[in-house]
């Protein structure tokens, strides 16, 4: 390697480019290729020291596979020594100029002379620089207390190094899951590793990275806590913050892999200005990957690409237009002008880019870069008008967003002229993304349009990503909610003020909202998850009612002036808005119809807090009765269901005839298991699915087979490839993998010949002699018997009246306490 | 912009369909508010009211347009009422529930025993007429029966099961005779035999009277406690750990034989009255075809 420290070859280099990760060296390359004077600045004593960081014999992939390499270093997928092997060699022979041990102080002068000011005093001069840093050098940190002498640390070199220890590894992106892996795969280590994602599903992560680790997780090496964060780390011992509440688990070392920022106040300081005020936001470039000081160029992760192959093109692609070469594509283009191609309007990529970029409100942040990638993902389409874009109950998760013209929304099924419209820059169908119910309206094209469809993956990457697309998709869908929620002939202005006061909240499971007694008067919009209305009679709270997403709660002291007359805290892990009472009271002297509907609420609430104040002294036991019940199906997963089959055991003669029916009315297989499953005060809850509210199984489907269906039902469709991955993720087992058993003789052939196995599911033997051995799995779950008239058939099968199917909000309602069948 | 409640953002929680078939929380006795209880009450006594108005000459023998009208209807409750058997098997779409058919045989069942005991006038004798009577009656006892233990019986197959199911309690008893040969394997043989007899006693010793009436009394496990106790007491053994470690072993197997063998009598006590019950209903049928057979022929 030609390192000549502390000499200097020319008075003045062409180009300096400093760091030597993927996209400095590819630049470097280039550079050396074309002739140009140059030198590589890299502040340790290796090159790509990024990469060098990576685990021991970690494989790295080359992807996006759609596109095409370019750079005078090779690159494919492969172990990490062999393609550092490759780069070291190639740089060698490509005569690239490299200064090790050089860490940048200041960047002075300007285009043309700069002076670049190293850490050793010495000042090297250069007409233009490429500033290729990546953001490793700035990673995320836990944000939780840590007690002292704990370990956390935020690389792992060679997984090798750890025995026997219990290890935390904190991210779902591809840098946690790698690390999870390597530390479980020699069993020799006696690792116990658990992986906490803040969300269900791996939206950053490479998908063969998220398939391996299910692999692990289902052979049982290692442990997945989605929708899981820490809150305390302790020396040997973590706190966590999980979907159901709070819990512990041993752990010797924390490995935080939670993304990294790019070095910002550096950056700034060289005089470069950002897109946002965002930790996470990128530098502002120009299509040429030039910043706002004249002459500094950026390229790879800092310029926000992350990609191994992206950063190659890109230190290749800078040099080019430092070069002059001002008709050089990006190597991406052909992709992409393929996107373009049908669409009325006919104007180059970057044009494109750009006008997508100031018409759409969620891509609004995105520097030309970033668009570039979110493209590759995205379709474009072009609507005429009256066009059906989608329609109701079409299966589909993906976003849509309004680059031109206008959409409108019907919102009856009989009356089609009944229509709202959704504007230019305005997205929908962004309930695909909490939950893969079917579309909800039809949508057509209200004149000539041009949308932008987006996977719900890629959008879930891009709010990930992009905060300010967070930001955007959040306050579409939260204004939605409220105006359904409220419905009473508000329009969107009306809202101004109380979106301007919104606020989104995190609640953990089991923390208070609202406080019995205390005197705010905010009101709380639940936007997913559930809540529970307790309220304190004599020492013990005792529960009042169950509120579904989508319901809100806190007017009563608005409305009255009061003091809060009872206690609410979430059921499971939820999301709040909380909209300020002031604002909110505003509204409601604004709008009398609104104020009406919200004084009926109250009044049906108030009844329901006299009617347990009566019943207090003189029915204490059946309220304490029925507090405890509530608290039970509330721990049992009630909380997130929306229709729940339960068991009344003082009415169960276990006769099986709700699993026999079952079977019977779906392919041979029953889906639910009566006798197994929790039982408290003689109400059974067997396992059988509760269609959740935010379904688990649907998190991590690979074919998308997963749906909700109008009536509320989740299911599973044809297409289901029998990967098991919705077995593993559902945390009440309710679904079962299974060869479907061919039909059996019907009921007479049985009852006067004998023949076939009869009512039920057949045993394993009779499905064994007739499915032949390679005939894949499917996972079987419940439907609610969907499209089968007169409902479920286990209700319809019990001949006692044990099983009932109920929603939680009918179930746990006071009024039940004036019904004798409890 | 203003949405209806019919539009896309819902938050992800659906609407549900109002109150399907049978989905309310009522046990089959209560059904739709013993609508089935009042409809046969009313029926036996029409059927009571009218034998006692109408004179039949010389007097009421099943004959005539009044005692066809009984027996019509008898005979067609009664094949009504055997189809219940069909119903419950044969799991077709529709808005039905079984809890409704099975609330409607209960109580037309009772019913039953009034129009068909009006239909015979009174008029026993050992004949094939009466033995259709006789079986009818036995039937519709042990029907009642029936009821009792389905009244009765689930909540307590439910407080003796306590979460676990039949499969855990098997398994349960088959890993405490695992225990049991381990722990066995130091002791002398006069005092294996009898660990030796306690594992080898499962759930389903002795025959269906013992199963039902729950008297196991004198089992193998009784008696290798009360050994290991008296030699423990006696002071013979110096390995008090032994002792102790069976004297737990086999307490647990006590406890876990009687666990499941409550539970298999419940499940038996709730299912033996229907081998009497479905036979005669087919013996019934037979006898009601002789019966009608013979009276149309021989008449």
């Amino acid at each position: 390697m030609p390192t000549r420290p502390g000499v200097k070859v020319a008075d003045r280099y062409r180009i300096a480019i400093i760091g030597s990760g993927p996209a400095g060296l590819s630049a470097a390359a280039r550079a050396a290729n074309l002739g140009l004077s140059h030198i590589l600045l890299e502040k340790t004593d290796r090159l790509s020291d990024t990469i060098c960081r990576y685990q021991k014999g970690k494989h790295i992939m080359a992807t996006p596979s759609q596109l095409a390499l370019r750079s005078d270093i090779p690159f494919e997928a492969g172990k990490r020594e062999k393609i550092l092997g490759l780069w070291d060699e190639r740089t060698a022979g490509h005569s690239v100029h490299v200064r090790l041990r050089s860490e940048i102080v200041t960047i002075g002068g300007e285009e043309g002379a700069f002076g670049i000011g190293l850490a050793d005093g010495e000042t090297i001069e250069a007409e233009t620089i490429i500033l290729a840093i990546g953001t490793q050098g700035n990673p995320n940190l836990v944000r939780c207390p840590v007690e002292e002498g704990a370990a956390v640390q935020y690389t792992l070199d060679d997984p090798g190094e750890y025995v026997d220890e219990h290890i935390v590894v904190i991210g779902g992106g591809d840098a946690g899951i790698e690390n999870a892996l390597g530390l479980v795969e020699d069993t020799e280590q006696r690792n116990i590793v658990t992986l906490l994602n803040r969300g269900a599903d791996f939206p950053t992560a490479k998908a063969a990275n998220v398939k391996a680790l299910r692999a692990a997780q289902e052979d049982g090496r290692l442990t997945v806590l989605g929708e899981t964060t820490a809150s305390a780390i302790g020396k040997h011992e973590i706190v966590l913050d999980t979907r159901d509440g709070e819990t512990r688990i041993r752990c010797d070392r924390v490995i935080a892999r939670m993304g990294s920022a790019p070095p910002r106040a550096f950056v700034e300081a060289c005089g470069i200005e950002f897109l946002g005020p965002d930790r996470t936001a990128f530098p502002k470039l120009s299509p040429t990957f030039e910043s706002t000081r004249k002459g500094i160029y950026i390229v790879g992760a800092l310029a926000g690409y992350p990609l191994i192959k992206h950063c190659m093109n890109q230190g290749y692609d800078v040099v080019e237009f430092i070069n002059g070469n001002s008709d050089l594509k990006p190597a991406d283009e052909p992709l992409l002008e393929a996107k373009f191609r049908h669409l009325p309007i006919s104007q180059p990529v970057e044009h494109w880019l750009e006008y997508l970029g100031s018409k759409a409100r969620i891509l609004q942040d995105l520097s030309p870069l970033q668009m570039r990638e979110f493209m590759l993902d995205s379709e474009m389409h072009f609507y005429r008008k009256g066009a059906e874009i989608f329609a109701k109950n079409d299966p589909g998760s993906s976003v849509f967003g309004v680059v031109e013209g206008r959409v409108s929304v019907e919102l009856s099924d009989t009356d089609r002229s009944l229509t709202q419209a959704i504007e230019e820059g305005s997205i929908f169908g962004e309930v695909g993304l909490v939950s893969g119910r079917r579309r909800g309206a039809t949508i057509r094209a209200a004149e000539d349009t041009i949308c932008i469809e987006i996977p719900r993956m890629a959008m879930l990457k891009l709010m990930a990503s992009a905060p300010a697309a967070k930001r955007a998709v959040t306050e579409i869908s939260t204004e939605r909610q409220l105006l359904q929620m409220f419905g009473s002939g508000l329009k969107s202005a009306d809202l101004a003020e109380v979106m301007e006061t919104a606020e989104i909240r995190d609640v953990k499971a089991g923390e208070a909202i609202i406080t019995e007694g205390d005197d705010g008067i905010d009101i709380f919009v639940i936007r997913s998850g559930s809540m529970v209305v307790e309220k304190t009679i004599g020492t013990k709270p005792v529960f009042l009612s169950y509120l579904p997403a989508g319901s809100y709660v806190g007017e009563m002291a608005l409305l009255d002036n009061k003091k809060r007359t009872a206690t609410v805290r979430a059921a499971i892990k939820s999301e709040v808005i909380r909209i300020d009472g002031r604002a909110f009271r505003a509204l409601l002297e604004n709008k009398p119809k609104l104020l009406d509907r919200a004084r009926r609420d109250m009044a049906a609430r108030e009844e329901l807090n006299n009617f347990i104040e009566a019943k207090k002294d003189s029915f204490s036991s059946v309220v304490d009765m029925y507090s405890s019940v509530a608290s039970f199906l509330i721990e049992n997963g009630m909380g997130e269901a929306t229709d729940v089959l339960l068991i009344d055991e003082n009415l169960c003669i276990g006769c099986d005839n709700c699993e026999k029916a079952c079977a019977d009315s779906h392919d041979g297989l029953s889906r639910l298991d009566r006798e197994a499953g929790t039982t408290y005060a003689h109400l059974h809850v067997p396992t059988s699915c509760r269609h959740c509210e935010h379904p688990h199984c649907m998190a991590d489907c690979p074919p998308n087979a997963i749906h909700r269906g109008p009536d509320g039902e989740v299911f599973i469709d044809e297409t289901c490839i029998g990967c098991g991955n919705c077995q593993r993720n559902c945390p009440y087992d309710v679904i079962r993998m299974e060869k479907v058993p061919p039909r059996k003789p019907g009921l007479l052939s049985w009852l006067l010949l004998g023949l076939g196995p009869g009512p039920g599911e057949p045993d394993r033997k009779w499905i064994d002699k007739r499915v032949p051995e390679d005939t894949a799995k499917v996972a079987v779950k419940c439907d609610m018997c969907a499209g089968i008239r007169g409902g479920p058939a286990c209700v319809r099968a019990c001949p006692t009246g044990a099983a009932i199917r109920v929603a939680p909000e009918e179930f746990l309602s006071i009024a039940r306490l004036k019904e004798d069948t409890f | 912009m203003a949405l209806s409640d019919a539009d896309f953002d819902n938050a992800g929680r659906p609407t549900r369909r109002s109150v399907r078939a049978g989905d309310t929380h009522q046990s089959l006795l209560r059904y739709r508010r013993m609508l089935w209880a009042k409809i046969a009450f009313v029926g036996s006594l029409v059927g009571i009211v009218s034998y006692l108005l109408i004179d039949v000459e010389p007097r009421h023998n099943g004959g005539g347009w009044y005692g066809y009208t009984l027996g019509t209807l008898s005979v067609l409750l009664i094949l009504w009422l055997t189809m219940l058997g069909v119903r419950k098997r044969l799991m077709t779409p529709g808005r039905w529930s079984l809890k409704a058919w099975t609330s409607a045989h209960v109580y037309l069942g009772l019913a039953l025993v009034v129009i068909a005991t009006l239909h015979t006038g009174f008029q026993l004798g050992w004949n094939v007429h009466t033995l259709a009577w006789a079986l009818m009656m036995i039937v519709v006892l042990s029907g009642i029966f029936g009821v009792l233990a389905y009244m009765i019986l689930p909540r307590r197959l439910g407080s003796n099961r306590d979460e676990t199911t039949e499969a855990q309690m098997l398994e349960n008893v088959a890993d405490l005779d695992r225990q049991l040969l381990d722990a066995a394997q130091p002791l002398e043989s006069d005092i294996a035999v009898f660990v030796q007899k306690a594992m080898e006693e499962d759930a389903f010793h002795g025959g269906v009277g013992r199963r039902l009436t729950g008297r196991h009394g004198g089992s193998a496990t009784m008696r290798a406690l009360a050994e290991i106790r008296s030699r423990a007491l006696s002071g013979t053994n110096a390995a008090e750990e032994i002792y102790d470690r069976l004297d737990g072993l086999l307490s647990r197997k006590r406890a876990a034989l009687g666990r499941i063998r409550a539970h298999l009598r419940y499940k038996g006590l709730l299912q033996i009255w229907l081998f009497v019950h479905v036979p005669l209903t087919f013996a019934l049928l037979a006898a009601l075809s002789a019966h009608i057979v013979s009276v149309f022929f021989y008449w």
